[in-house]
């Protein structure tokens, strides 16, 4: 690039090297209708999933069966236990954790359901987590449950022996 | 060698203020099944699938992901995304029906433009660094491009009045419009201005709304449609981002991309046009030559219902739906995007001669 001549009053004047130009905006959120009954669901103390036309439980869920591009048409109220099938153990702190390192992040197919619920696994040793791990929900004080799946703290491994673990979408033909 | 593909089905939601009930998911499902259904098609029997939206309407990061969920992309799909209006996913679909292996292509597109404060989020597509720090508003704008629009002596206030009366009044004639009524346009002169030189009607309603269309190459959308309405031109165009470099009274990407999709040499039986705001209707028009006879927004525009991301597609599905319906031979559709109409997406649509 061609050098530019500054104007004289420019000239030996600090370079600009950034600029910072907050921006912030708010949103409303619409949950929808399937997500509504499962937030409100929460704040009863209940998981409810849906079920969609072909059979399969999705939980949570946004209204639709994700396979077969149609709405779910039945509310499913899902025990509180399920079969651990995938896990991370999280040992970077970052900006915002609230957690104490390490700490463990689950995927959670429970009972009866078809989608892995993704939850916190506490009460274990992270050596101990494994795929199989079978585990139940500790839910919050009773005055303390809302819309929200922060009215579950955590699962923690219930004690049963290890659960057959398929991987979800394992054994989809087309 | 360009290879023939047509509009072959159209579908759209009624447009509304603010869908306050369902998540994007949920209020897109039923325009994909309604399109499907007119083009006879599931979606395994659909080649390529494309969508338009934009994350920073809904303030979710990946939005358009989850409303797949909604299209059942089960066994795998070949599928794509604009961050865009939908008439530049279609545009992408024609591309890929081009290259000759896919004879299919759903193009849809949704969007709530209320959930955040519509006018500063549009102001994020600006210059971040001179212009967006500014948070100038989508009608402060267009307010300006009027003001030049109305000192270059090339349009008069009146002629607003004539483009918002005759599209709210076409809008009645629109199931899906939002905004529509019948009123004299020396009532709505002595309005006074909302954000000087523009009065409130001679801006867009704010909507939610979706929109989707079914395209069909060759031999496929002859099988598949009485009448397909075969795209003959389609070209879209840029101008600069500093407001400043651009002659904001004119269209030079628009006239251009009119030029390339055909425009010229024959009439149109139907014209829609992408105006968010009165004035802009008028520059469009000069743009492509469009003149008092040739039928410019049965559907009453964007001045009826401006879903952002939607409003484009939704013009060429207007024009598409009248040819497969035989109310036309042919038709031009704009679409547009960015501030005072920055980039301009024409297609000229035609019918088979009968």
């Amino acid at each position: 690039m061609a050098d530019i001549t500054l104007p004289a009053a420019l000239q030996g004047v600090e370079l600009v090297r950034s600029v910072r130009t907050p921006a912030r905006l708010e949103y409303t959120y619409t949950a929808g209708v399937a997500t509504t009954r499962f937030l409100n669901g929460l704040a009863e103390g209940k998981i409810l999933g849906e079920r969609a036309p072909g059979g399969k439980v999705y939980v949570p869920s946004r209204g639709a069966d994700p396979q077969l591009g149609v709405p779910t048409t039945e509310s499913v109220d899902l025990p509180h236990v399920g079969t651990l099938v995938s896990f991370c153990v999280v040992n970077v702190a970052f900006y915002g954790q609230g957690m104490e390192i390490p700490y463990t992040s689950g995927l959670i197919l429970l009972d009866g359901s078809d989608l892995p619920l993704m939850h916190l696994i506490q009460e274990c040793p992270v050596e101990d987590v494994h795929i199989g791990l079978r585990v139940e929900a500790v839910w919050v004080d009773e005055a303390d449950l809302g819309p929200t799946l922060e009215s579950i703290r955590y699962f923690r491994p219930n004690g049963e022996p290890d659960g057959v673990v398929t991987q979800p979408g394992a054994g989809v033909t087309w | 060698m360009v290879r023939d593909v047509a509009v072959i089905a159209f579908a759209q939601m009624p447009n509304v203020r603010a869908e306050t009930v369902l998540n994007e998911v949920e209020m897109l499902m039923p325009v994909i099944h309604d399109v499907r259904q007119r083009a006879g098609l599931d979606q395994q029997q659909i080649g390529f699938t494309c969508s338009g939206s934009t994350d920073y309407l809904s303030g979710q990061a990946f939005s358009f992901v989850s409303t797949l969920d909604g299209v059942g992309p089960w066994p795998p799909i070949q599928e794509s995304h604009v961050e865009m209006d939908g008439a530049w996913a279609l545009y992408e679909a024609w591309v890929k029906l081009q290259l000759g292996d896919l004879d299919t292509a759903l193009v849809y597109c949704y969007s709530k433009s209320a959930p955040g404060p519509l006018q500063e989020v549009l102001s994020r597509q600006l210059d971040p660094y001179h212009v967006a720090p500014l948070w100038p508003d989508a009608i402060s704008l267009a307010a300006l491009q009027t003001r030049s629009l109305l000192d270059a002596g090339k349009a008069t206030e009146a002629d607003f009045a004539e483009v918002v009366a005759r599209s709210r009044r076409n809008a009645m004639d629109n199931p899906n419009a939002q905004l529509a009524w019948d009123r004299a346009e020396a009532d709505l002169l002595a309005e006074e201005p909302m954000v000087d030189p523009l009065r409130k009607h001679d801006c867009p309603p704010i909507s939610d709304g979706a929109s989707a269309v079914i395209l069909a190459a060759g031999d496929r959308a002859r099988e598949l449609c009485a009448r397909p309405a075969w795209i003959r031109g389609i070209d879209h165009r840029i101008e600069p981002m500093a407001l400043g470099l651009r002659d904001l009274t004119v269209s030079a990407s628009t006239r251009l991309a009119g030029e390339k999709a055909g425009v010229g040499g024959a009439p149109m039986d139907v014209a829609e046009l992408h105006a968010p705001f009165s004035p802009q209707e008028l520059i469009l028009r000069d743009a492509l030559g469009l003149g008092d006879h040739d039928n410019v927004n049965p559907s009453g525009g964007a001045l009826a219902a401006n879903p952002m991301m939607v409003a484009g597609l939704t013009r060429i599905g207007e024009v598409a739906q009248r040819i497969i319906d035989g109310t036309a031979m042919r038709g031009v559709a704009h679409a547009t995007s960015g501030p005072c109409l920055q980039q301009n997406l024409v297609t000229v649509l035609e019918g088979d001669p009968t």
